[in-house]
């Protein structure tokens, strides 16, 4: 609570609804005062939601999306954590790969796009392959950070208390880092959802990013391409607050606040 | 006035840690820094020891030699007559509080060393050591929800947990307020009481000193050599204002080289 005074419940549903009316009031009139035969209004909008949610098509996208979401972010994240509990923890591997890493991980998934289709062809393991990359690296160095941050008393407790290196990984600096894990997790799976739409515009032929590009081509039906754009958001909120329940789990908690 | 300082270079008692020739120097920009000139050290059987010091005199990085954590740069430490070549669950470091660990219970701390045991023989550890340290109550409950004082409470009890022969303490009560630090002085001596663990104990605190040990070392500034060693010679409970407290104290005063007027 940074706010000095605490507002009252109504206020906090009341201005963000607020907000939002605005905002579609100010869309609606635009298009109604610019007369534009090509941008849909929030209505049409919600006339092409209803239509898609006919059709079976949606829930199909929707889950395809979501799959290769769970099976790109989830082979990054089982393969990154312990990379990079690996690199955290052994210095001179992690001075060894990491110049390579961070020429790699500014590169844009997007740009990796032909490589995966000449690697994979078009199709589903081109998309994952993606969204693996994606995510891969913020794992890789939340998790190589997490650990070098792991306070020197916490080592030297469990040196102290006749650990092996393996007991030492797993039940201090492991525990330790998981913190920082858990928010390059949060991150990574927020850009696998961005990338996941960009790899199906090009890479396959279903999912919300089809969905966007391939009602834009067959017959410019920009309603959808609003309503898909705004479920897009929608789910990527939804994936984003069910993570940060991961942050209230009272072993991690303390990780997110300032005392402790 | 040094003459009514009572001092013993040896303890009365069985020696249990002997410290010989602790040299230790860091390099710091390609320059070698003496931080311990030749240390000499005994310590004996359940002994408690205070190691007393300006800070920046070395006495932490003693104590982590002892303990195991550093080499010194030449000499051994020896504990049962063993050289000391890393740390054991037989002697346990304390630190501020910030030692225990924020994502453990407080009973999921106390029973962090007790791998070995069996789940019924650790549950009972952790029950006694909980009640000993007085946290009743707050089993279950997460050191961010503990006070300053509880939390090093908890730490102590982690490490008695293990039954450990020898406690080193660096500054333990440091961060913590003066009245805490005074209620805390009284339960550390109480557990020492019941349990005669053999005690190391870091401060630049001359009262905390002259209240808890059996015995001061008192130290130099960097590079740290140990001055004097001086014997405290009232028994337990210890009335701070009695003349022999406030002799012993004015002692090591002017052994350290402080004036008493502000």
């Amino acid at each position: 609570m940074t706010a000095l005074v605490e507002s009252r419940k109504w206020e906090k549903f009341f201005w963000p609804v607020l907000v939002s009316a605005a905002l579609l009031a100010l869309w609606h009139f635009s298009v109604v005062w610019t007369a534009t035969k090509v941008f849909p209004s929030p209505l049409d909008v919600e006339r092409g939601f209803i239509g898609l949610l006919h059709k079976n098509v949606l829930w199909k996208d929707i889950a395809d999306s979501l799959r290769r979401v769970a099976l790109g972010f989830g082979a990054a994240a089982v393969l990154g954590i312990p990379t990079g509990l690996v690199l955290g923890w052994y210095p001179a591997i992690d001075q060894v790969v990491n110049p390579t890493m961070q020429v790699l991980r500014p590169i844009s998934p997007i740009a990796w796009i032909p490589v995966a289709i000449i690697f994979f062809g078009v199709g589903d393991a081109a998309a994952v392959f993606l969204i693996f990359l994606a995510s891969f690296f913020p794992i890789v160095v939340a998790c190589v950070d997490g650990v070098s941050n792991v306070p020197s008393v916490f080592r030297r407790a469990g040196r102290n208390f006749g650990l092996t290196p393996v007991q030492l990984l797993t039940r201090v600096v492991f525990p330790a880092a998981l913190p920082q894990i858990i928010i390059g997790l949060r991150i990574a799976l927020g850009i696998s959802w961005l990338v996941v739409v960009a790899a199906e515009m090009i890479a396959v032929d279903s999912g919300l990013g089809y969905l966007v590009i391939d009602s834009r081509n067959s017959g410019k039906h920009y309603d959808l391409v609003v309503a898909a754009m705004l479920i897009i958001g929608v789910i990527g909120l939804l994936l984003d607050t069910g993570f940060r329940g991961l942050e209230k789990i009272r072993s991690v908690r303390w990780g997110f606040r300032h005392e402790y | 006035m040094e003459s009514t300082v009572a001092i013993a270079t040896t303890p009365a008692i069985e020696t249990k840690l002997r410290a010989e020739h602790i040299y230790m120097s860091f390099t710091r920009d390609g320059e070698s820094m003496p931080v311990l000139e030749d240390i000499n050290l005994e310590v004996g059987n359940g002994e408690f020891l205070c190691l007393l010091g300006p800070s920046g005199c070395g006495k932490s990085t003693l104590l982590s030699i002892i303990a195991g954590f550093l080499s010194p740069t030449s000499g051994e430490v020896k504990i049962d007559g063993e050289i000391v070549r890393g740390p054991d669950p037989r002697r346990i470091f304390v630190f501020q509080e910030r030692g225990v660990f924020p994502w453990l219970t407080v009973e999921g701390n106390i029973g962090f060393g007790l791998f070995k045991l069996t789940r019924a023989e650790r549950d009972r550890r952790i029950a006694h050591y909980i009640k000993m340290v007085g946290l009743e109550g707050f089993e279950k409950s997460y050191p961010s929800e503990l006070s300053g004082g509880m939390k090093q409470r908890l730490e102590v009890a982690r490490a008695l947990a293990v039954n450990p022969d020898v406690l080193f303490l660096d500054e333990p009560f440091g961060a913590l307020d003066s009245i805490t630090r005074l209620i805390m002085r009284g339960e550390l001596l109480r557990i020492w009481e019941a349990e005669r663990k053999t005690i190391i104990f870091v401060t630049h605190d001359i009262d905390e000193a002259v209240q808890l040990a059996d015995r001061v070392a008192v130290m130099s500034a960097r590079p740290g050599r140990i001055q004097q060693i001086v014997n405290i010679d009232i028994p337990h409970p210890r009335d701070i204002n009695s003349p022999r407290y406030l002799e012993l104290r004015t002692g090591i005063f002017n052994q350290i080289g402080l004036a008493h007027h502000l």
